[in-house]
């Protein structure tokens, strides 16, 4: 492509007058882009050789004349007066006169409002850095006081809660997340009773592979696959619906009819979301079991019923129980944070995204936090 | 033409008080006090990146103030009292740029939330308050319509309409015919005019659309963005023709601010 840009008809440069006294010019041809570089080491040249005390630039026999030509004559006029040497252009044909008036002299060396965009030296990016955390912790700690004020209204004044909203989220992030829940489930309790089984069939201890899995599958594995899952799935579409609500004005339209944001927006999210997850850990979990009675019936040589015998026997409602509390946790914690990164946005669709990934990201490791502070808690309790 | 100016003996119905926005280092207006009469339509104009629809956000207490405040019938559009502020809130209505209807419902479903959540009127009632609304700005027909089905001149008139559910007040309007063909700004310009005469609304438009202000306008007044303020209020007719300040000439006589070039600089 550079190639074809190559001169048509290239411009010549003659040169009259005496060094170091009044000299002039004659451009002809094509002053226009394609020339840019050869037109301008030509005048330079010549410029350099001449050190004219006055320079007159004759355009009368250029053909034609373009925004880039016209620019590189402005900067020889610049040069010229910078060094105190008068300059003028005589005899501009008038098809070049209008594209010569177009290029302003002024705006060339008008420096730009924001200059380089600076990002500091890594001190003050590390600063910077651990000002915006902190400014998103408050601003995180902020959103759930007020989700969680709104939730204490929700269960003094029901009425006042759009259950309408509440169901089509718990269809969105229950229902419609059956099949994936269950799948990888099934997959991850397969995966884990054939592992297991490899080391406890050494020992003979082919039974026990039911319990292992029932107890990691209803007290850890269950609730975080599930609330992951619920994470990539729920908590992103949260942030990214009010994200781009926020963007096309829908929330101040909210605010200005007096609705509050929170009570409209994010708490049926966070309602559904505290209904379902735990009900989908209970889906996980059971899926998850089957994945291992599969392994055990099929390659262990057990009977299904010694199987779910054992899974039960392992099995206690203090069990259950305190994972489904996490699981209900674990929601307000991936509706919350998809909510708030979705207020959070500001400008256009590339902070939709920011919010949608930050969600995923933020949820994933409050849940592990999360998880981490109910292990110890779990454990001072006895449970 | 725009119809007489109002009765100014009454109280203010919008006081703005000495408000300045300030976003980080970057101020964009400082000490602006106007008021606004009942009954008026008051035109805010001025050149893209002035300030106006920042004002219009401070105006109906979108944005906090960095300083002064806001007063819609004598109460604080900051104020924390929720009463005063659920009753503050009902009294105005607000249309968007985009309109902003919420995308997942219905024409019929975003004219009847207000209606919905302030009062506890049937479900068949609030169906004739829609329809009566949304015929209205001539949308008769389209209550089961979504957002996304209508084109943008009809996403404005529904925008307005689900404005004036609860008969405001107050009606703010930010660039009512930016995006607009011209026979759907002068429409929307017709149907300004004939709720401030019917209804008795007061109006607070943000425009810089010269033939809407000229058409609507009892009052403007012209913000500045190197003067962070407002650098002129009256009739714009007047102002067009009478202004000493050459800002505010130029903007009515459609000149641009910088005058031709001087030959071959």
């Amino acid at each position: 492509m550079k190639k074809a840009l190559r001169s048509q008809t290239a411009p010549t440069v003659r040169v009259a007058g005496e060094k170091g006294r009044e000299v002039s010019l004659f451009l002809a041809g094509r002053l226009a882009l394609e020339n840019l570089s050869f037109l301008r080491s030509q005048v330079q040249a010549r410029f350099n050789e001449m050190v004219p005390a006055r320079l007159t630039v004759d355009l009368s026999g250029v053909e034609y004349l373009d925004s880039a030509g016209a620019l590189a004559l402005l900067q020889l006029k610049n040069q010229a007066q910078s060094q105190g040497i008068p300059c003028q252009f005589v005899k501009p044909p008038d098809t070049a006169r209008g594209i010569m008036e177009l290029v302003e002299r002024q705006a060339l060396g008008t420096p730009p409002l924001i200059t380089v965009r600076d990002s500091g030296n890594p001190v003050e990016q590390l600063g910077e850095g651990a000002l915006k955390f902190c400014r998103d912790l408050m601003e995180v700690t902020t959103f759930l006081g007020a989700l969680l004020r709104g939730l204490l209204d929700a269960c003094l004044h029901p009425r006042t809660v759009r259950w309408q909203d509440v169901a089509f989220y718990m269809k969105r992030a229950g229902t419609d997340g059956l099949p994936i829940v269950g799948l990888i489930s099934f997959l991850l309790g397969l995966i884990i009773a054939f592992m297991s089984s490899l080391q406890l069939k050494q020992f003979g201890a082919n039974i026990y592979v039911a319990s292992l899995l029932a107890i990691g599958m209803v007290k850890e594995l269950g609730p975080i696959m599930t609330a992951i899952l619920v994470a990539g799935r729920s908590g992103s579409a949260f942030a990214a619906e009010i994200g781009t609500m926020k963007v096309n004005e829908e929330v101040d339209a909210l605010v200005t009819m007096g609705f509050d944001p929170i009570r409209f927006l994010a708490l049926p999210k966070v309602l559904a979301a505290m209904i379902v997850v735990p009900l989908l850990t209970l889906y996980a979990d059971l899926f998850g079991i089957m994945g291992g009675l599969v392994v055990g019936v099929m390659g262990l040589d057990l009977t299904a019923y010694t199987y779910l015998k054992e899974t039960q026997a392992s099995l206690s409602l203090m069990d259950i129980v305190p994972s489904l509390i996490k699981a209900g946790v674990f929601a307000v914690l991936i509706a919350g944070i998809g909510c708030q990164r979705g207020f959070q946005v500001r400008g256009g669709a590339e902070a939709v995204g920011t919010a949608t990934t930050s969600a995923v990201v933020a949820a994933i490791f409050l849940i592990i936090v999360a998880d981490s502070a109910f292990a110890l808690i779990f454990h001072y309790l006895g449970i | 033409m725009g119809a007489n100016l109002p009765n100014s003996a009454q109280a203010p119905v919008i006081v703005v008080d000495r408000l300045t926005a300030r976003f980080g280092q970057d101020t964009i207006f400082e000490k602006v006090s106007f008021e606004v009469q009942r009954g008026e339509i008051l035109v805010v104009l001025g050149g893209s990146g002035c300030g106006k629809s920042t004002l219009l956000k401070h105006m109906v207490g979108l944005y906090p103030p960095t300083a002064g405040r806001v007063l819609i019938n004598g109460v604080d559009v900051m104020t924390e009292n929720e009463e005063e502020l659920r009753r503050l809130k009902m009294g105005i209505g607000v249309l968007f740029q985009s309109g902003a209807l919420f995308g997942s419902m219905t024409l019929a479903e975003n004219v009847g939330l207000p209606i919905q959540e302030y009062t506890d009127l049937s479900q068949e009632t609030i169906d004739l308050i829609v329809r009566m609304k949304l015929s209205l700005v001539n949308l008769a027909g389209y209550e089961n319509h979504l957002p996304e089905e209508i084109s943008g001149g009809m996403k404005k008139r529904a925008g307005l309409a689900r404005a004036l559910a609860l008969d405001p007040t107050v009606l703010f309007f930010d660039e009512p015919s930016a995006g607009l063909d011209p026979i759907s700004s002068a429409e929307l310009d017709i149907l300004i005019k004939s709720l401030n005469a019917d209804l008795g609304t007061t109006m607070v438009i943000v425009t810089h659309e010269l033939e809407s202000i000229f058409s609507v306008a009892h009052r403007v007044i012209m913000l500045d963005r190197s003067a962070r303020g407002i650098i002129a209020q009256g009739d714009p007719r007047q102002l067009k023709d009478h202004s000493p300040d050459l800002r505010v000439a130029n903007f009515f006589n459609r000149l641009p601010s910088t005058g031709p070039k001087p030959e071959g600089s």
